[in-house]
């Protein structure tokens, strides 16, 4: 109460009153990937916490700067289950990069320094600061807020060793079948410029992860598409049969990787990570470099400047065999909008330039291949935790971030569900964004595997009784607009741009039965995948590369 | 394999939690821990016993890093080292058994700290296997009380943490 008082008697600070905390802490994750700055929240004690940290999870999943400030009950009623107490610290410890709770208010202003130093240094994250309402109240002599800290258990290199960078580049000068592999270090670490530079200096094949998308743009020549378990059969195969691959601020994920017996068989791997826990975590790097990407790819340009490269002609001609295949087509049917549809149609629409934030499920995967992303900071999604409900408020904090540019919320009527009342925040702070909602009634994503994997029997993938999304947008005050025909499908989408202050919630309804190909089932290999058509797995172990 | 590592933390309420909730968290076996401060009362030192093959041992010393507290992480199993660890023993004492007690503490160089009627308290330092020896050594049936450490560990010479 006393921190609202004082925010109430400046102008200094804007504050956004949001409907519900995991709101709060999505929408400040929005305008942190959008901006590149930490997003700031604020939240009450006990309830108010615990609800944020679903966002708070989030966030640190994925690696982004954020402060979260959280009430605490006064200082002499902590630990006797006082209204509406919770141990904050003890809750959040394992979803921040570090926390504080505050005892003196005298530590109030160099603890503020420490949280953001923390949240946007290093490898960067959230970091809460529980503070107990008698200290909030507490009166002192006002001193400077601190220009610098030095933390001495807290260094994270920058640099990295000149003779990693030295032994990456021979190895990559001499490597006939190379791959880069870029992930979401390469968007947070702003090494968008290094990395362009970099892939065409090599003229390196180059694929990207869920979480990197935009750092090397998605329509040039040289970009093979996403990895990954629903990865493009380019990509995945390069990665297969690949003999070098640079992994770029990424982690190896499991969704990434597939069964882990059987990854990159035949391939040196190098690994640039700022975070030296994430380097042979999941996979044993043969070149570690610990340090910013921004800073090593930019190393690795002079190393790599005047080196003679071994010839790769005949890796291109094998990747564009695999292009061929074109594992991102699919079929169209008569009557029905399929959802691969509707995302070119946004993607031509906005012409590429929007800022796309996705909710979790088939929805994501679908723009995430089919958007093609050219610049960073433009593809906002939950990659590391996948949780449903990120993407409304997202957007609004997307659009906060970056008031003129269109933002397009891309979701399914499961997710939107989930945080649908911040509907009403984006009416009061006029926070317009396009919601493209892809409603095929189904948790897609649950249905597709349960089509795949469990025999058809689908076990509470149907979600019946739906509310009648354009009522409920109009009751909101937005615009509502629902598509159920393929011709109406781009007039809507230019009827909702056009409207430039309105946020419209367009209801499409979409094929129930798509499923997302290419897909390597869990436990599979790069070279195993379900494509679009075929009724069996693709399954080809072309590791015998030694003629390419 | 067995390893000892050893932890310089910022001495905070909260540090320890974070260095155990690390090891729940990621599923890292904890075979002892001991803490406290140390010369620098802003400090404090942890000695961890964990098992684990090579590249687990390695994520433990990387993740203990990452830990914002956490000033330095060494493995005292790579270098020459000294480990011991504390154990005392309450034993119920019949006049038969006395002379049997009195031997075993003098061969395994340990003390009588506490004597009360029939019972005898024994403290003994050591290496783990010493310690294990000598609890193995005592018959079992009169053993009433164990409390033990943990291994604490320093590494020798001039080198320093």
């Amino acid at each position: 109460m006393h921190i609202y008082d004082a925010l109430e008697t400046q102008d200094a600070v804007k504050h956004i009153l949001v409907r519900h905390e995991q709101g709060a802490t999505h929408a400040a994750d929005g305008y942190a990937r959008v901006s590149g700055k930490p997003g700031v929240v604020l939240v009450t004690s006990g309830p108010g916490i615990t609800n944020a940290v679903t966002g708070i999870a989030t966030a640190h999943m994925d690696s982004i700067p954020m402060v979260i400030i959280s009430g605490q009950v006064p200082s002499p009623l902590i630990g006797g289950d006082a209204f509406q107490e919770v141990d904050a610290v003890g809750i959040t410890r394992s979803c921040v990069k570090h926390n504080f709770l505050i005892k003196d208010v005298k530590n109030i202003a160099n603890t503020v320094k420490r949280a953001f130093h923390i949240a946007t240094t290093g490898r960067p994250g959230p970091v809460l600061i529980d503070i107990p309402k008698d200290i909030t109240i507490a009166q002192m002599t006002p001193e400077p807020y601190p220009e610098s800290v030095d933390i001495r258990s807290y260094k994270p290199t920058i640099k990295a060793s000149d003779r990693q960078i030295k032994k990456a580049a021979q190895l990559m000068a001499k490597s006939r079948r190379p791959i880069l592999y870029s992930g979401g270090g390469s968007v947070i670490g702003n090494a968008s410029k290094e990395l362009r530079e970099l892939t065409h200096l090599l003229n390196f094949p180059i694929t990207q992860t869920l979480m990197g998308l935009g750092a090397f743009p998605g329509s040039d020549e040289l970009s093979l598409g996403m990895l990954g378990m629903h990865g493009t059969y380019e990509a995945n195969m390069a990665m297969h049969g690949a003999d070098c691959v640079v992994a770029i601020g990424a982690r190896f994920d499991d969704r990434i990787t597939g069964n882990l017996a059987k990854f990159c068989p035949t391939a040196k791997i190098i690994h640039i990570d700022i975070d030296p826990s994430s380097i042979s975590k999941n996979v044993v790097a043969d070149v570690p470099i610990v340090g910013q990407v921004k800073q090593v790819l930019g190393a690795l340009c002079v190393e790599l400047k005047d080196e003679k490269l071994a010839d790769i002609s005949k890796w291109w001609a094998q990747i564009n065999d695999w292009r061929a295949v074109d594992s991102l087509s699919y079929e169209k049917a008569e009557g029905i909008i399929k959802p691969q549809t509707v995302i070119e149609a946004l993607y031509e629409v906005t012409k590429g330039e929007a800022i796309v934030t996705s909710d979790v499920g088939q929805h994501q995967m679908w723009a995430a291949q089919y958007y093609l992303f050219d610049e960073p900071r433009r593809w906002i999604n939950s990659g590391g935790l996948g949780t449903m409900g990120f993407g409304l408020p997202a957007a609004m904090g997307a659009k906060l971030a970056d008031p003129s540019r269109d933002v397009a919320c891309v979701t399914g009527e499961g997710s939107i569900q989930m945080m649908l009342q911040e509907l009403s925040t984006m009416l009061q702070y006029n926070t317009p964004v396009k919601i493209v909602s892809l409603n095929n009634g189904y948790l897609g994503m649950v249905r597709q595997w349960q089509e795949f994997f469990y025999e058809k029997r689908y076990a509470m993938s149907y979600m019946d009784a739906l509310p009648d999304f354009v009522k409920l947008a109009e009751s909101y005050g937005h615009v509502g607009i629902r598509v159920e025909k393929e011709a109406d499908l781009k007039p809507a989408l230019i009827e909702a741009f056009a409207q430039k202050d309105r946020t419209v919630f367009l209801d499409i309804l979409t094929d129930p039965t798509e499923n997302v190909f290419p897909m390597i089932p869990a436990g599979g290999a790069h070279c195993d995948m379900l494509l679009a058509g075929h009724n069996d797995m693709i399954s080809k172990d072309e590791t015998d590369f030694n003629a390419v | 394999m067995r390893h000892i590592i050893s932890v310089l933390l910022e001495n905070e309420s909260g540090a320890l939690s974070r260095v155990s909730g690390l090891f729940s968290a990621r599923g890292f076996n904890i075979e002892s821990l001991t803490v406290a401060q140390t010369n620098d009362s802003g400090l404090s030192r942890m000695t961890i016993v964990s098992s684990g093959n090579d590249r687990v041992i390695e994520q433990i010393v990387k993740q203990l890093n990452k830990l914002i507290d956490v000033v330095k992480v060494i493995d005292l199993t790579d270098q020459d080292h000294v480990e011991r660890e504390l154990m005392l023993v309450k034993v119920c004492v019949k006049k038969k058994d006395e002379l049997e007690v009195k031997q075993l503490v003098d061969i395994f160089s340990c003390k009588i700290v506490d004597v009360s009627d029939r019972t005898y308290t024994i403290e003994i330092a050591g290496k783990t296997r010493k310690i294990n020896a000598f609890l193995n050594a005592l018959d079992f049936a009169i053993v009433m009380e164990v409390s033990r450490t943990g291994v604490t560990g320093i590494s020798r010479g001039r080198t320093v943490i």
